[in-house]
């Protein structure tokens, strides 16, 4: 059975490119970077070639580059950094609706007597601007917001809270990671002091991160050791996965250069299908600002966890919303933070794409999901069961 | 991935009794759309045989709880009422080849729409006893369900009980009071697992316990009533006291010789008399 991969905002396909250009690192050229000979100088020279490649990406300098471990060690990086360079200042405002990295490091830091801001989003997930202006004050440290949320895909207006900042000379750390390589990001423009990426979510492999930090920001070593990364990050580089972040970025580049409508277009089409062939169904978040690769649409009277079972036995892939775990059965913090009606909040699919995906693989999911949907919900205590059982009979007998 | 077993697969992808059963004689319902997972159980009694003929299941919720219900059918189907009350969230379980601990409170959910099933089938209504308080609000689970889940599976920690009743796992407010419940079920049972031991006391122990208590606890009594005693010897399990004060002429010396033996007796676990010179 063939795989439909539709989990792209939980990690991605390694693009063959990329994989091509790690190969000779994990062989031959396995010198190390900081050697004095010149077999492991000529691997320096190619790790700075992958900054600058990342550093295009983004609109950044290569110096402002430094190469981490993951996106979660640069999420915690910059908000260290944020804190330790102002002492003096112990408030911290960020999202409810953050990656996880960013949160617990939130508890964290108020386990250790700081104060912590966690700003509320509308139901459609936007954030609330005025919520940010009012808690904003002198001994606020760092603001630290997602560019695109992993859930929803919708997309905060970074631009407008970096002036804000700006203009008050406040830190400003942004976890781009669902962001960068998805939309175009030119940090020439934007005013961020900070942003965190990770490079498995661009088709570079797991295991390697960025944290952006501009010129002129002050900055503390999250880890510390020997003088890799200008002493910004100890440790030996992760030499391939570098090269291989770098080839990922370029390609990246020449993608988002094409423009990112049929990509966008294809999600489209998804979700308008399912739509309008699984009634109670409806689009969590803002679909006028998302990224073009996302969709997450709760499916009433169901439970998001039976969904995705259900799709793998037809080699689908999405995640849900409706995180069953440790017996709270809790939905995600980010659909409960948007306040999504309780009937549809158990029932959220998440479908993320990208560039690798193909129209019949759309077509393969709006014809599977359906009568998914309709067999579940005929099983459900709750909603319009009847008509339901009645079309499912009508399929199973169609089906014979 | 949850790591599910292939019996809980196949109940989940194609599970047995689904629906509702025609003309049911009682309908046990339990959870709700909120918190994430509900069960309708209805089934057909035979008046005559009082045997569950049929039964049928609703259940919106994850694959283990699709799974779990159609097992609940399938385990009552052709039961008496009687041995069907006896089924427990582990029979459920194990029925499936075991569950994520995780996912019990799945099983745990048969369990209760199977009671609530019997006891409207028998028109009984549930009397809350002391024990049926609810503990945790979020999910409606009092202090019994968590004591008897605790006990039969084993549960010590405050996560484990979250696993298998949900309980604590919504505003986490109940967290402390099933700390309190935790700790009262397991030290009442370590103390009586352990058989209590009793030091047996040496001579020199022993007298220097009695002469303690009188010093400490029954003098200070007898003082305060105008009265007193003098330990005047030790002689084995006799212990020879001379009254003084009030005492002596103490129409009820009698009865305070006799509560001193109470006590010496208690402290020391040997059979002491007490007796004036």
């Amino acid at each position: 059975m063939k795989t439909i991969y539709l989990d792209n905002n939980a990690t991605t396909q390694v693009a063959p490119e990329v994989v091509e250009a790690m190969l000779p690192y994990f062989t031959e050229l396995y010198g190390n970077a900081s050697s004095m000979h010149s077999f492991g100088g000529q691997v320096h020279a190619k790790i700075e070639v992958a900054r600058t490649q990342v550093a295009e990406l983004i609109g950044a300098e290569p110096e402002e580059i430094i190469f981490t471990g993951c996106g979660s060690e640069s999420d915690n990086t910059a908000l260290m950094s944020a804190v330790e360079c102002n002492p003096a200042k112990r408030h911290v405002i960020t999202t409810r609706v953050e990656h996880s990295a960013i949160l617990n490091f939130c508890k964290h830091l108020e386990g250790k007597g700081y104060r912590v801001t966690y700003l509320p989003v509308d139901t459609l997930g936007r954030l609330n601007m005025d919520a940010l202006l009012e808690s904003l004050d002198d001994h606020t440290a760092v603001v630290s917001v997602m560019y695109a949320n992993n859930e929803t895909g919708v997309i905060f207006p970074i631009e407008e809270i970096g002036k804000m900042l700006r203009a008050r000379g406040i830190l400003f750390h942004v976890d781009a990671v669902q962001a960068v390589g998805k939309i175009p990001i030119n940090l020439k423009e934007l005013p961020v002091d900070m942003i965190s990426l990770s490079g498995h979510k661009l088709h570079a492999p797991k295991g390697i991160g960025v944290l952006y930090v501009r010129k002129g920001t002050r900055f503390c070593p999250y880890l510390i050791g020997g003088h890799q990364e200008r002493g910004r990050r100890a440790g030996t580089e992760n030499v391939a996965s570098i090269i291989g972040l770098g080839k990922a970025c370029e390609l990246a580049r020449k993608e988002l250069a094409r423009g990112t409508a049929p990509l966008a277009a294809l999600r489209d089409k998804l979700e308008a299908a399912l739509l309008e062939s699984c009634p109670d169904a409806l689009v969590n978040g803002d679909r006028e600002n998302r990224l073009p690769n996302t969709t997450n649409i709760s499916f009433e009277y169901v439970e998001g966890e039976a969904i995705l079972l259900r799709l793998n036995e037809f080699g689908i892939c999405a995640s849900s919303g409706s995180a069953c775990t440790s017996g709270s059965l809790q939905p995600s913090h980010v659909l409960r933070a948007m306040g999504i009606p309780y009937t549809a909040v158990h029932g959220s699919v998440r479908f993320s794409l990208s560039g690798y995906n193909t129209q019949s693989e759309i077509d393969r999911v709006v014809e599977v999901l359906p009568p998914i949907i309709r067999e579940l919900r005929s099983y459900s205590p709750f909603g319009r069961d009847k008509f339901e059982q009645y079309l499912c009979r009508l399929d199973a007998a169609r089906a014979d | 991935m949850w790591d599910y077993t292939d019996k809980v697969k196949e109940f989940f992808l194609r599970p047995k009794n689904v629906g509702a059963v025609e003309n049911a004689d009682a309908v046990g319902e339990v959870g709700s759309i909120v918190c994430g997972d509900a069960l309708k159980l209805s089934i057909k009694v035979d008046k005559e045989t009082n045997r569950i003929v049929d039964a049928k299941f609703q259940t919106f919720g994850c694959a283990s709880a699709i799974a779990s219900s159609s097992a609940l059918t399938e385990l009552v189907k052709g039961k008496t009422l009687e041995e069907a009350s006896k089924i427990t969230n582990k029979d459920i379980a194990e029925y499936l080849g075991g569950l994520p601990d995780e996912k019990m409170h799945c099983s745990v959910m048969g369990m209760e729409a199977l009671e609530d099933a019997i006891l409207k089938y028998k028109g009984e209504k549930k009397v809350l006893r002391p024990g049926e308080n609810i503990i945790c609000k979020c999910f409606d689970v009092s202090e019994d369900k968590i004591r008897k889940t605790a006990i039969e599976n084993r549960l010590k920690t405050v996560d484990e009980i979250t696993h298998y009743t949900k309980a604590g796992g919504g505003c986490g407010t109940c967290i402390p009071e099933i700390e309190r419940i935790l700790k009262e079920v397991w030290s009442v049972r370590e103390i009586k697992e352990r058989p209590v031991e009793k030091k047996k006391l040496t001579n020199l122990q022993r007298m220097t316990l009695i002469q303690d208590v009188l010093e400490r606890e029954i003098r200070p009594k007898l003082k305060a009533d105008g009265g007193d005693l003098d330990l005047v010897d030790i002689e084995g399990s006799k212990v020879i006291v001379g009254l003084r004060g009030m005492c002596v002429d103490c129409p009820s010396c009698d009865m305070t010789i006799k509560g001193i033996e109470a006590r010496l007796q208690e402290v020391t676990g040997q059979d002491i008399t007490v007796v004036t010179e």
